[in-house]
């Protein structure tokens, strides 16, 4: 059935197609945007640490998807399975949230913005064999003016003025940084002997009153849940607010995207859904947004074949899904004498950005700070190697050590790689009967694995300065996947052939067809990427926006 | 075998065709967690069924393990956890993917244990018990006795799921008073829900 037209319909109501509604619907274009979860609502926030976006001990996760959306990963090379959300762990089945807000429901909210040499590191490193390593085709100065606008309408607590490898800013961040906690103070005092620049994590959080919402109360188990006070800002409780408030947004949940028709003269007429019924929907539009993720919006555009593009909207040069990067996590553990763990929230509040850029024969790298979360649960999976597992070693090792212990996390970028890629799958579909994700995970480049070894020097050489009696590093992750932080399956460039979109998200040769999310980052930056996506939707809605109001996509 | 080999402050109910069946075998139903007249005065009650999956052979068996995997020492163990509650609550709801491998996997357990130590595990000294599991743990069980789960992967899956009955939330069955918390010095609960979506939302 032909629903009536909207001027835009977007995609995914996570952290980029939030505010591209946001921006559109405030210039007064009638928008639809469209959810694949719900909004999750108060019953569903109960005192459940497996009720989590990072656990799936009960095959399930609590904020979605479930099992309507299988995916076929490789689980193990040349090994391909239909896998259920939650019966895997979600770096193998590439997990997102699912609900109003998406990942910015459940994050952590490390609010970081990528460096100025993120965005060209081609030209500041070369080529790299066997990647794709490439600059970006806007700089970090285009997007500054973005990034301030997510840091002020969304919310950011932070303070570089320790940190020399910050890129410049114009305006400081709306909000005080966090205080240190126990494990910050120390690591802090550990960084400096050494000669480093630690400093305190920026947040999406509030760490005063903000903008009607609260502030923190310092719980250190938000992240894999959502904030029980709402101090934690993502679009769910800021932005989409907002839109809707216009009476030009029209939010709708649980509605599942299927195909973006684009016509003969290469113009998207609009999108083909399935609703909360399970109904098959028309959706006419002027301009449609897709920020499904780097899995799904790839997957759509793949799922999008017409008579121009037989291969999926945008997928000419057979560039779709390509690229495919997350974070190669290092984790490096310390043992101490004293007590070093404090139950003060948000945990993670200390890092280092010295290990980014500039490192010798190190094309990039990542921020080192410590983990957020603790729960008994998982640390009983925290061992020294050769430890026991279980028994009386088992309890004194969990008595003795769970507040003796501190844990630093290294999120080191990924070189791009060509191969590495998504698909969709020739044979399986969802539940309704659109061919579903296909993930193959091939070996990480080298390099990536040279910069992640990088990293846990440095985390084992801040962990024994900070006193650690004992330390060692989980080994690196060799393959590649999904991950956490999925980017690059459409990623931005002035060449067609190299790339999806031009530089404001823009698919090449479908004027009306954007993208907002992070399959755009043609690199992931070394930080978590949330801040970069929301800023990307700043960026690609203000472009929308201004063509617009010239008279454009009518 | 002695009552007190096993912590016995959760008791398993049992059902009535498992008691005939110890009757029948002249077995006490001491390595079952609770003594034979005890059981007698239960089942003269209406009782209702005792585990939702696991018969009552396999969950003695299982706290057995379970016990070793988090013993009672000046602190409680698995037993004391209700570990048994929450694998069997979830091998009925959410994780009944893994009944089979359960119910294979025990009947495997035993046979070992009897071929390989000379008795059944109940029956195992503590030292013999700690051996025995780390035989399975580390596959030198022989093949013959394990078809499907092998014994590394029993093991994995009835550890993980020891570890998360004693140390995940309350109302999913297991750590009982929060016994696990209390040992780590935590407050209960750590993860705090509810949010109301004050700035926005239906």
């Amino acid at each position: 059935m032909n629903l009536p037209k909207v001027n835009a319909v977007v995609i995914g109501a996570g952290a980029g197609g939030g505010v591209v509604a946001k921006e559109l619907a405030e210039a007064g274009l009638t928008v639809a945007l469209l959810e694949r979860g719900g909004w999750v609502g108060f019953e569903k926030h109960d005192d459940d640490e497996f009720k989590n976006q990072q656990l799936n001990v009960l095959e399930e996760y609590g904020f979605g998807p479930d099992r309507r959306s299988p995916r076929v990963v490789e689980v193990s090379p040349g090994q391909w399975h239909t896998v259920y959300p939650g019966e895997v762990s979600g770096w193998v089945y590439g997990n997102n949230a699912a609900c109003v807000g998406s990942g910015t429901v459940v994050y952590g909210a490390m609010g970081w913005r990528f460096m100025e040499q993120d965005f060209r590191m081609r030209s500041l490193y070369g080529a790299l064999e066997g990647s794709t390593l490439d600059d970006w085709p806007i700089g970090y100065a285009e997007l500054e003016p973005f990034y301030e606008k997510a840091e002020y309408e969304i919310g950011v607590s932070g303070d570089m003025s320790g940190n020399p490898f910050s890129p410049p800013r114009a305006r400081p961040y709306p909000m005080p940084a966090f205080a240190y906690n126990t494990e910050g103070r120390l690591l802090a005092a550990a960084a400096k002997s050494l000669g480093w620049h630690p400093f305190p994590i920026p947040m999406l959080r509030n760490s005063v009153p903000y903008r009607n919402g609260n502030a923190c109360i310092g719980r250190r188990n938000c992240v894999g849940h959502a904030c029980p006070i709402n101090a934690k800002n993502g679009t769910q409780n800021t932005v989409i607010p907002t839109a809707l408030a216009t009476g030009n947004c029209d939010l709708r949940t649980n509605c599942i995207a299927a195909e973006i028709v684009v016509d003969d003269h290469g113009r998207a007429t609009g999108l083909r859904y399935f609703d909360g019924d399970d109904r098959e929907q028309f959706q006419p539009a002027d301009v449609v947004v897709v920020s499904g993720g780097a899995l799904e919006t790839a997957r759509l555009l793949l799922n999008s074949k017409s008579k121009l593009f037989p291969k999926g909207a945008g997928n000419r040069h057979d560039v779709v899904g390509r690229n495919v990067q997350n974070h190669a996590y290092t984790s490096t553990w310390g043992l101490f004498e004293n007590e070093v763990y404090d139950d003060v929230g948000s945990g993670a509040t200390v890092a280092v950005s010295d290990f980014n850029h500039g490192q010798p024969g190190l094309r990039g790298g990542g921020v080192i700070a410590n983990e957020f979360i603790r729960l008994p649960y998982e640390f009983a999976g925290v061992r020294p190697p050769g430890s026991p597992g279980w028994g009386r070693a088992h309890k004194d090792f969990q008595r003795h050590y769970f507040k003796r212990s501190i844990v630093l996390k290294s999120c080191v970028q990924e070189m791009p790689v060509w191969e590495h890629r998504i698909q969709v799958d020739p044979v399986v579909k969802d539940h309704w009967g659109i061919p579903v994700v296909r993930l193959g995970q091939g070996q990480r480049h080298p390099h990536t694995i040279e910069l992640a070894q990088g990293a846990t020097v440095r985390a084992e050489q801040w962990l024994r300065a900070a006193g650690a009696t004992q330390v060692w590093s989980q080994a690196i992750g060799t393959r590649s996947g999904a991950g956490v932080h999925q980017a690059g399956t459409c990623r931005m460039g002035d060449d067609p052939r190299t790339s999806v979109t031009n530089k404001h998200g823009q698919v090449h040769e479908i004027d009306n067809l954007f993208i907002a999310d992070g399959s755009l980052h043609v690199t992931n930056g070394g930080f978590n990427p949330a801040l970069t996506i929301m800023a990307l939707g700043y960026w690609v809605g203000g472009h929308i926006k201004r063509n617009w109001q010239a008279g454009g996509f009518r | 075998m002695k009552q007190s080999d096993q912590p016995s402050s959760h008791s398993p109910v049992l059902s009535r065709r498992a008691l005939l069946k110890i009757a029948a075998l002249g077995v006490a139903g001491a390595a079952l967690g609770g003594g034979t007249a005890s059981l007698v005065t239960r089942l003269g009650r209406s009782t209702p069924r005792p585990y939702r999956f696991l018969t009552a052979d396999e969950a003695a068996l299982l706290i057995d393990i379970c016990e070793q995997l988090i013993p009672r020492d000046d602190t409680p163990g698995a037993t004391d956890a209700g570990v048994i509650r929450y694998i069997d609550r979830q091998l009925a709801g959410k994780l009944a993917r893994h009944q089979m491998p359960y119910r294979r996997g025990l009947a495997s357990f035993h046979r070992a244990c009897v071929a390989e130590f000379g008795a059944p595990f109940s029956q195992l000294t503590a030292e013999k018990k700690v051996a025995a599991l780390r035989a399975i743990e580390t596959g030198r069980s022989a093949k013959e006795h394990w078809d499907d789960p092998r014994p590394q992967a029993f093991f994995k899956l009835v550890l993980a799921h020891t570890m998360q009955g004693f140390y995940g939330p309350a109302r999913h069955g297991g750590n009982r008073d929060h016994v696990s918390y209390q040992m780590l010095r935590l407050d209960y609960p750590q993860v705090i829900g509810q949010n109301r979506y004050q700035k926005g939302g239906p």
